[in-house]
């Protein structure tokens, strides 16, 4: 080990059935220093977290630890934390329901009994030390997240853990939470704890950060110094483009051209329950365009409030020139707007039922609860759109959690094409599929919109956005920040806008 | 589900307690206002504590099934079978001491024997092979039940004299006592099954509060999850929990079996329905992590002293009592739901209305 | 009639049929007649015999379980919907149907308990009756859809209250509802040889069948039960969805309730479709339906409940008592559930799997 490193992983490689989540990535935590992990969707950070973490055992590599003589084994979260690794993770994994005291000491120490004087004592103690202001003795629901995920933090200080892992701490936290809970992290970065970052907020890692790892399908694109590395730069490196070489692949998509028909769909300060800033969108009869941004940045939720998926709280919205009120996701559906979610298993299939029947659910929810498609005729819906989409399945009566990923997700597509929708919003309808399919869907989208379909296309591969959209509309931290179209398209400038903060350029 | 987007400390008495401490002292409000209203309106029996022991030794059965429950509750479970358990152990108690002229003590083993075994079969079905806790115990009352008139059919009186003595000791409570139409003083007493009860509440109450393990019942009912991440051993946790209440109804089970004296098929009917109440009424969330064994005691006071007052003001018909138990379930249950999703609410508000202040400040500010 | 709801349910090759979900009690069904067969052949007998109407009726214990499961059977439809849209189950119909027992005798018996001819037409009763169960569906529908208690827990207020509030609608007496066509529906019409249950059910069976074909309520409860947000999504009202479910089963039980009624002509409010609860919940569960909710198959449920009726009437022919039953379909209950249970099925096949593993093994070596 080097001198003043704290962990050492060397050559991790890490398989899933039919997936390489992990090749040969080597990660270096120096002792005392805030390092970030980046990468997108795929790129094997999580996979990497867990295996520090005890979560997965790797297929290979070493870890080292400081203190440890030779590489330690980590088969499980227990034997993680043994050797001094605690992990604070995004949804508190603290009970609600007992004190702060308690979350901060239950499940550790030997004696069956419980002094509460002491560990309320202990616990002030610790809280004090670390500048928590929350007393021992209140109840962990009336506190705030930031609060929350602060304690969970002190539980794993108090655990003596030499290497600590925040996968994601801020993605529900307000700035002012931020900034305390990063000055909880430059204490613990004084006293030598060597700290793990995970985030999708830019911002945040060049407030915080000493260094930087990048990940990318698994592989690592390398090490950095955080003054060494500008936004853009570290942007392309975790996309994958080259800033010079880009190549713009552009672009035989037609320009769009304003004409005086009124918008398909426009929405004017738009806002819902989930943490967005109002925005105003509108698209054109048999455009294309796409909100862009890093993960977490609220691109989906503001299809979401399109699609009225969530609460919406305030904003007037109008189709073809008319006022329409869409609150619940039946209304949009009346009104021509489907919507293929982002997360396939959670928000879009129902598993258990058949293609079949996943493929006919929305059209025969808006035809109507006393009009029941007939057994054949659900058949032929199946299958014309089975063979149109090219979905392999075994029949139309296998259930839908049976097939792959991609053809789960093109039984989604066909949902919402067959009830032939005027407005078509996509939400990474490509993730963790494979290539062919991308291209699939790619080309199809193309097709539709030339057939006069309205489709909104979110993606985390830009230049899969940047074949298909003829407007992008960037998101940062939850805001709407730009607005590209033309020129404008190119993997430079989208990168930019993404990164903003223009003093790192 | 369990993350709370909460910001900032609640203000206000009540807003500072938790969520147990605010519904146990919901409860013990409710029996001290009732039980005045009681003495108030009613005024003949209710201001004679002899009343009040009345009604604790008609009930000591049923505030230790109460505990039992409130228990498998905590951790998020539940257990029908408690009712049946008791019908089974009376009737066993009853057969194995009249036919089989058997010893008082080995009956009382034989009552925590088989509420053990009910819990520990229960336990192992619920925590290790993670089947519904409601289908578990319900087979378990349905087993219970049959197997008491597998047992013997019909009811009978219990004779053996050791047993019949220790059903007649009461214990004299100084102090108390009253003076009867006739002018004498009479001494005021309990049963020994009350005793029982309160040995049982203080019991588990040490549990909860003072131990480990107590404490890990409630972590494994806020969040399962995060209980395991925080290194509690769930399955063991969860067993534990069913291994109790089973115990706790083969003891409630025997003390019923002394109050009544008798065994038969139809004991202890809806048994379990109202220790459930008990529970809810107590303070116990259905949900899991909120309970305590305080007010669960004040909660089957509650309910019996309803039930007392419901048949003082003449309406003494059996069918009252379902009636007013469901009826008070449900209350305390819609109550429960509108306390916490508002209590919730406010956090949320509170939460939403930081970062808007924040940002009109420095805008101001610029 | 199962057939008839399930298309391709014998049609198919006898390897489609071994994996169709109604295999299982079907399964049950022909072992159950096997064991019958070898214990006492003469169980299977059949005779036309003149009943005290003095016309021709059919006898025989094959008879008597088309008869008497027909009740289970009609509950079993609603209780399957209830399931799969819910993931929980009713556990207060037996107490449902004494409630709907009870306004049916109220409606066609007046405020006489002893009338000499009925006060309403026996339709008008019916009607009354289904209104109040649909209502008191509605009632738990409510407390599981819009105030998210667990189905089993919430119908557990009706389980309680249920039989006192159909004592309380006849003010506790017992009425005699007057003449033959009472009788009918809970016995022989004259000049049809079969039991009319039997009739009502199968009618009931039409009813559903066309229920599942002209309406989405197959659909819709089955997409709520597996995946509630996708559901919502896609334009459904999950809550009203199942609602609608209890408010069937609220319909089921009042058909289930005339016939109970019908074959005493009168009622007892605590025996009256006592423990049916466990046996219609064991319908859906021997049917192969997941307790858990989701996808669901109707024949296989009411192909379950006179499995259950098999199995009910072939324990009575072993001198078990009424009484007793339950502790037997506890037992076949857990049975079910442990044999079904993820971890259970798990271990099993890792067990299979070690097993052909080390076959292989041995083969490769030798």
């Amino acid at each position: 080990m080097q001198q003043g490193s704290l962990l050492e992983m060397r050559g991790i490689y890490k398989s899933f059935p039919g997936v390489k989540a992990l090749q040969n990535v080597d990660f270096t935590l120096r002792e005392g220093e805030i390092h970030a992990l980046m990468g997108e969707n795929g790129a094997g950070k999580s996979t990497l977290i867990k295996v520090l973490t005890g979560v997965h055992v790797k297929d290979e590599g070493e870890i080292f630890i400081k203190g440890h003589d030779g590489a330690v084994q980590i088969r499980s979260p227990q034997e993680a934390q043994r050797v001094g690794i605690s992990t604070v993770y995004q949804e508190i994994t603290l009970c609600p329901n007992l004190s702060v005291a308690e979350n901060i000491f239950i499940g550790r120490g030997s004696g069956a009994g419980v002094n509460w004087r002491e560990m309320n004592k202990k616990a002030g103690q610790l809280l004090d030390s670390l500048g928590i202001a929350v007393k021992p003795t209140q109840q962990l629901a009336s506190c705030s997240i930031a609060v929350q995920q602060m304690i969970a933090i002190a539980r794993a200080v108090d655990m003596e853990c030499s290497v600590l892992i925040l996968d994601e701490p801020t993605s529900s936290l307000d700035e002012s939470e931020v900034a305390k809970l990063f000055g909880l992290m430059r204490q613990l970065k004084g006293r030598g704890v060597g700290i793990i970052f995970v985030t999708h907020f830019l911002d945040q890692v060049y407030e915080v950060c000493d260094r930087i790892t990048v990940l990318r399908d698994g592989q690592l694109v390398g090490e950095y110094e955080i003054e060494n590395l500008p936004r853009v730069q570290l942007v392309s490196k975790m996309l994958g483009k080259e800033l010079d070489d880009m190549a713009d692949i552009k672009n035989d998509i037609p320009v769009f051209k304003e004409d005086g028909e009124a918008p398909v769909y426009e929405a004017e300060q738009l806002c819902s329950t989930e943490g967005i800033k109002p925005f105003n969108f509108n698209i054109r009869r048999g455009e294309v365009n796409g909100f862009t941004g890093l993960l977490g940045s609220g691109r989906s939720e503001c299809v979401r409030a399109i699609y009225g998926a969530d609460t919406v709280t305030s904003g007037t919205v109008k189709m073809e020139g008319k006022p329409v009120k869409i609150t619940k996701p039946k209304n949009a559906m009346k009104n021509g707007i489907a919507y293929l979610p982002e997360d396939r298993k959670r928000d879009g299939i129902v598993g258990d039922l058949s293609v079949r029947e996943n493929i006919i659910l929305a059209l025969q929810v808006k035809t109507g609860f006393f009009r029941p498609f007939s057994k054949a005729k659900a058949t032929e819906f199946a299958e014309e759109y089975i063979k149109l989409l090219d979905i392999k399945t075994a029949s139309v009566n296998t259930p839908i959690k049976s097939l792959s990923g991609g053809n789960q997700q093109k039984v989604i597509l066909a949902r919402w094409l067959l009830t032939h929708p005027k407005y078509l919003i996509l939400d990474e309808p490509t993730r963790g599929i494979d290539v062919g399919t991308k291209v699939d869907i790619q080309k199809l989208v193309l097709k539709l919109a030339s057939e006069g379909m309205s489709i909104t296309f979110i993606s985390s591969e830009t230049d899969e956005m940047l074949r298909t959209c003829s407007r992008l509309l960037v998101m940062r931290d939850r805001k709407l920040v730009g607005e590209l179209t033309g020129d404008q398209l190119t993997q430079n400038t989208i990168m930019a806008t993404i990164a903003g903060g223009e003093k790192n350029v | 589900m369990t993350q709370l987007k909460t910001t900032g400390s609640r203000k206000g008495l009540l807003g500072g307690m938790t969520d147990t401490n605010l519904l146990t002292t919901i409860t013990v409000c409710v029996f001290v206002v009732m039980y005045i209203c009681a003495i108030v309106f009613l005024q003949e029996g209710f201001l004679k504590p002899q009343t009040l022991f009345n009604l604790m030794n008609a009930n000591a059965a049923l505030i230790i099934l109460s505990c039992g429950m409130t228990l498998v509750m905590i951790t998020g479970g539940i257990d029908i079978s408690v009712g049946g358990v008791t019908a089974l152990v009376c009737m066993s108690c009853a057969v194995y001491l009249d036919e089989a002229g058997g010893n008082v003590f080995v009956a009382i083993l034989l009552a925590l024997g088989i509420g053990l075994a009910f819990g520990l079969v229960q336990g192992f079905l619920i925590a290790y092979l993670d089947i519904q806790p409601f289908i578990v115990t319900l087979a378990g009352m349905f087993f219970a039940r049959g197997m008491t008139t597998i047992v013997h059919t019909n009811p009978f009186n219990v004779v053996n004299e050791g047993f019949v003595a220790l059903k007649e000791t009461r214990l004299i409570i100084p102090l108390l006592g009253s003076v009867n139409k006739k002018g004498n003083y009479v001494d005021a007493y309990v049963e020994i099954g009350v005793v029982v009860a309160l040995l049982v509440v203080a019991a588990l109450f040490v549990i909860l509060k003072w131990t480990k393990t107590g404490r890990n019942f409630y972590a494994v009912g806020g969040n399962k999850q995060s209980a395991l991440m925080l290194g509690i051993n769930v399955k063991k946790t969860t067993f534990l929990s069913y291994v109790i209440c089973g115990l706790l109804a083969g003891v409630g089970g025997f003390v019923y079996f002394l109050h009544v004296g008798s065994g038969a098929p139809s004991h202890a009917m809806g048994a379990e329905m109202n220790a459930i109440a008990s529970s809810i009424i107590g303070g116990t969330m259905l949900t899991g992590g909120v309970g305590n064994i305080i007010g669960t005691l004040f909660g089957a006071m509650s309910l019996a002293t309803i039930q007392n007052i419901v048949s003082s003001v003449g309406l003494d018909q059996a069918w009252w009592t379902g009636i007013t138990i469901a009826a008070m379930l449900c209350i305390f249950l819609v109550v429960q739901s509108v306390i916490i999703s508002s209590r919730k609410k406010k956090n949320n508000a509170s939460a939403q209305a930081v970062p808007e202040q924040e940002t009109k400040k420095k805008e101001g500010s610029e | 009639m199962s057939e008839k709801l399930d298309p391709k349910g014998k049609g198919s090759v006898l390897s489609g049929l071994l994996r169709n979900q109604i295999f299982i009690p079907f399964a049950a069904l022909i072992l159950l007649a096997l064991f019958n067969l070898i214990a006492d052949p003469t169980f299977f007998a059949l005779a036309l015999k003149q009943n005290s109407a003095g016309s021709y009726i059919l006898s025989g214990n094959l008879i008597s379980i088309i008869d008497n499961g027909s009740e289970l059977a009609i509950l079993a439809i609603g209780m399957t919907l209830v399931t799969a849209s819910s993931k929980g189950q009713d556990i207060s119909v037996g107490a449902a149907i004494a409630i709907s027992g009870s306004v049916l005798l109220r409606v066609l018996c007046g405020d006489n308990t002893r009338p000499e001819t009925i006060q309403a037409p026996i339709f008008v009763g019916f009607l009354a009756a289904a209104v109040v169960s649909m209502l008191f569906g509605a009632f738990n529908g409510v407390l599981v859809a819009y105030f998210r208690i667990q189905p089993m827990v919430a119908t557990l207020i009706l389980f309680t209250a249920g039989r006192s509030i159909a004592a309380w609608i006849n003010n506790n007496e017992l009425p005699i509802v007057p003449g033959e066509e009472f009788t009918y529906f809970g016995g022989y019409i004259p000049g049809i040889p079969l039991p009319t249950p039997f009739l009502i059910a199968i009618l009931c069976f039409i009813l559903t069948w066309l229920m599942l074909k002209f309406t989405n309520i197959g659909l819709y409860s089955q997409s709520v039960g597996i995946n509630e947000k996708t559901s919502r999504l896609n334009g459904l009202n999950p809550e009203l969805i199942k609602l609608t479910t209890y408010i069937i089963l609220g319909l089921c039980i009042a058909v289930t309730g005339l016939i109970k009624v019908s074959r005493l002509s009168t009622i007892n409010y605590s025996v009256i479709a006592k423990d049916i609860e466990m046996d219609a919940i064991l319908a859906v569960a021997l049917g192969g339906n997941s307790l858990s909710g989701g996808k669901f198959n109707m024949a296989a449920s009411i192909v379950g409940a006179y499995v259950i009726q098999f199995l009910t009437t072939t324990l009575y022919k072993f001198d078990v008592q009424a009484t007793a039953l339950p502790a037997y379909k506890a037992v076949v209950v857990i049975a079910l559930v442990v044999l079904s249970a993820p971890v259970v099925r798990e271990k099993f096949s890792r067990l299979m799997k070690k097993l052909r593993s080390s076959n292989h093994a041995a083969a490769e070596s030798a």
